[in-house]
């Protein structure tokens, strides 16, 4: 992990020799809930190394491809590869291949960054020494090395998100996934979040693949970007070649052009009546 | 294995020793139970020639305190989904077996720290037990932590919400709580009822207590410990199970 980085780093890779590989490969992926088809019939390729997004509006089935490709969601048909592993099949490999930023939050809140990040490390069997020595050296990386020790309650959004991110490094995975990782974080973290990930992709060339409905995001930080709506990829490729497909100006006139304008209605969870109950246990 | 198991464990125990009024919490109802029961009925349990009430009462209240605290432990596996914990074990690269074991245990350890606590208030408030038998009570206190544990787990790995759990509260643990004999002699109970307290596995846990602590059994420590040791394997399955099949 190196210093400095930003918005537009010029990729190095260290082995230029090496063949490119599919660190992603999904062939017409259908997952259906009841009558619903939240993932309709889809096919695309992620190559190692590549900063891949997919963007999409609410409900357009991201999360549920993501849950497919890291082991969460079995599919209804069709098949994935990730690092040339079936997650139906090869779970344990497919889950040692990626380090994954949920939409929401997935720290415990009651131990420390540390005990979250050790917690990490034994159950990927980082070895000690190795788990110790990552663990300090990613909380730098994320500039939460002071609050080490402070039990995440006392972090805001944006501190709980660089350490979701450390943590998703911990076993040095060949692909990070993250679903909608700035939603509500703030211009500032959101900047940093991605210095470290642009950083880190290129240093170590880390695959990233994220989704997100903000379309300045991904047209800043992918090399392509899988436009997906009611389901289906409606088109991929560079922000580029998207805007003169669709024969607009900008990325968010070619989104709004392939998905339409229509408002999306995505379905609440509990969890928000469910962290008001747990406030009111704890005495909050 | 060995790591994951022992990581899951590790958590439960943290969370507990940092919530204090958990602690506290857990000792209030079965204290409440304990001096209303006990001291109201004591009296009239005398009068029938049944003895000391409180020394009758107190195995039955500890047990109830070690169903309760496994129960809120195993239904943590709830919390976590809400809060999305529960994903980071999940795409975790070990046997769900292992995580399922390894937060069972943790939540039964706990559990059976709070029994110890209660079984210490009620020393306090008068109960005489026979010491000779503590280690034999303290493994079937266990027996019970993981028992209901391992139920909680089970629950809390297919309900999605509080109404859910609320159901579970009051149409099977109360009456599991209730029907146990932890408040009154199984001995001259209604046919009907004797037969469903047969059928209810607190019921035998709360014997084996009595059996031990104040030389009291019912069923037999033999009938007990089997009954016991059959509905751990069984639920302890179950859960793997559940956890195996939990999608996100």
């Amino acid at each position: 992990m190196r210093t400095a980085g930003g918005w537009h780093t010029s990729r190095v890779h260290a082995d230029e020799t090496r063949p490119i590989m599919n660190i992603i490969e999904v062939r017409n992926l259908t997952r259906t809930f009841g009558q619903v088809k939240a993932v309709d019939d889809i096919t695309f390729d992620v190559a190692e190394g590549e900063i891949f997004a997919f963007l999409g509006p609410n409900g357009a089935g991201k999360s549920t491809t993501i849950k497919m490709l890291t082991t969460l969601l079995h599919p209804t048909s069709g098949t994935i590869r990730v690092n040339g592993h079936d997650p139906v099949a090869e779970p344990d490999a497919v889950r040692r291949s990626f380090g994954i930023v949920f939409q929401d939050p997935a720290v415990d809140d009651e131990l420390t960054a540390w005990e979250n990040m050790e917690f990490h490390g034994v159950l990927y069997g980082v070895p000690k020494a190795r788990r110790r020595q990552r663990i300090d050296e990613l909380l730098a990386f994320v500039e939460l090395s002071d609050r080490a020790n402070s039990q995440v309650k006392e972090f805001s959004g944006g501190m709980r998100r660089r350490l979701e991110i450390a943590r998703g490094l911990l076993h040095t995975p060949k692909v990070v996934f993250l679903d909608e990782p700035t939603l509500g974080l703030d211009p500032q973290t959101r900047n940093h979040m991605w210095s470290y990930l642009q950083q880190l992709n290129a240093s170590d060339r880390t695959t990233v693949f994220f989704s997100t409905n903000y379309m300045e995001e991904a047209e800043r930080v992918a090399e392509r970007i899988a436009i997906i709506d009611h389901g289906r990829i409606v088109a991929m490729g560079t922000a580029a070649s998207l805007r003169e497909k669709t024969g607009t100006e900008s990325l968010e006139a070619a989104f709004l052009a392939l998905t339409g304008s229509n408002i999306r209605e995505e379905e609440g969870s509990s969890a928000d009546r469910m962290r008001m109950v747990q406030r009111m246990r704890r005495g909050r | 294995m060995g790591p994951p198991i022992y990581i899951m464990w590790l958590r439960q125990m943290k969370r507990f020793l940092r919530s204090k009024a958990r602690i506290v919490a857990s000792l209030a109802q079965p204290l409440l139970f304990l001096v209303t029961f006990g001291f109201g009925f004591s009296a009239i349990f005398r009068q029938a020639g049944a003895g000391n009430y409180i020394d009758f009462l107190a195995p039955g209240i500890v047990a109830m305190a070690i169903v309760f605290s496994s129960v809120f432990s195993g239904i943590e596996v709830m919390w976590d989904r809400q809060f999305g914990f529960l994903k980071e074990t999940l795409v975790a690269p070990v046997p769900r077996t292992a995580l399922m074991l390894g937060r069972t245990l943790g939540g039964a350890t706990v559990a059976l720290i709070q029994g110890l606590l209660v079984l210490i208030v009620t020393i306090l408030i008068g109960f005489r037990p026979s010491w000779a038998l503590l280690a034999p009570a303290i493994v079937v206190m266990a027996l019970i932590a993981i028992i209901f544990t391992a139920f909680g787990t089970a629950m809390g790995a297919r309900i999605r919400d509080m109404q859910g759990f609320q159901l579970i509260m009051n149409f099977i643990i109360m009456p599991v709580f209730f029907l146990s004999g932890a408040l009154f002699p199984l001995a001259g109970l209604p046919a009907v009822m004797y037969w469903v307290v047969r059928i209810d596995p607190l019921s035998y846990g709360v014997d084996a207590l009595r059996g031990l602590l104040i030389n009291a059994s019912h069923f037999g420590l033999a009938l007990d410990l089997g009954v016991l040791v059959a509905v751990a394997a069984v639920l302890l399955s179950i859960g793997a199970y559940f956890f195996a099949t939990i999608e996100v």
